[in-house]
């Protein structure tokens, strides 16, 4: 077994051989889209098509999968030395560049289906509209409410046609972000897609 | 009589907007996301798309953090 399939030589049976074959893009490579990438490397996705037009802040640590050397770096350069440090093979497409309801659906054209990631609910909104007006058959796995600690039973998923969305559907990020309940909404959106993948 | 949510049950009435639901939801959220049967409505379409007898909507509040 090559270095590479023994990364997940504990997956669980069969999901290697499917993820390797898809790709996910993620819009944002902040809280929501670190961690989510990241799960996905692990996972064995095949493809990670990611898009950010911030640098890393010190601020971003507290929630975000980057670290003290990466700050003042751009963030798709740095989540991709991240990703590629768990998974060499990994193919990642990075774009630093601002999404647009212009540019959103020629840049993910290519994936099976998207990951919202953005911290603004009205880049959530247009981006959710963009996706499905183009692309009414390839799932968009959102996140609504991430916000605050504890309370944990709160965060759930709820389906709605190609629409996923987790969370609590309430708090809001002026009430502060806390790493773990970030990192499970965000991993709440990897599992989602994962599961779809392997349904398909 | 349509469902909202997967739980909450709505007289429907002929010429029934997705306006109307939200309102009647009282649903005042400043950003949310609408499906009809599993399909999206766009928001620019919520005072004209008509909701069948019979629907399942969804309506996604939308808060910020990610």
């Amino acid at each position: 077994m090559n270095k590479t399939e023994e990364i997940f030589s504990r997956n669980v049976p069969g999901t290697r051989d499917i993820l390797l074959r898809k790709t996910v893009a993620i819009a944002g490579c902040g809280g929501l889209g670190s961690n989510a990438a990241a799960a996905l490397v692990r996972a064995g996705i095949g493809k990670l098509i990611i898009a950010d037009h911030d640098i890393v802040e010190v601020s971003n640590l507290n929630r975000q999968y980057f670290f003290m050397p990466d700050v003042g770096k751009k963030k798709t350069d740095a989540l991709s030395a991240h990703l590629r440090a768990i998974n060499p093979s990994v193919e990642l497409e990075a774009h630093f560049i601002e999404l647009t309801p212009g540019n959103v659906c020629e840049l993910f054209k290519g994936a099976d289906l998207l990951i919202e990631a953005f911290d603004k609910a009205e880049s959530k909104a247009w981006l959710i509209e963009s996706w499905c007006t183009h692309f009414p058959r390839k799932p968009i796995i959102c996140a609504s409410g991430l916000s605050g600690y504890g309370n944990t039973l709160t965060l759930t998923v709820r389906r709605s046609g190609n629409i996923v969305m987790c969370g609590d559907f309430e708090t809001d990020m002026s009430m502060g972000l806390t790493s773990s309940r970030v990192a499970i909404a965000a991993n709440m959106q990897a599992n989602e897609a994962i599961e779809i993948l392997m349904s398909r | 009589m349509i469902i909202v949510n997967n739980r909450d049950k709505l007289e429907w009435h002929e010429g029934m907007t997705v306006q109307d639901v939200l309102d009647a939801m009282r649903y005042h959220f400043s950003l949310i996301t609408v499906t009809v049967n599993g399909e999206l409505v766009l928001s620019e379409d919520y005072d004209e798309y008509e909701v069948p007898d019979n629907a399942n909507v969804t309506a996604f509040h939308l808060a910020h953090g990610g």
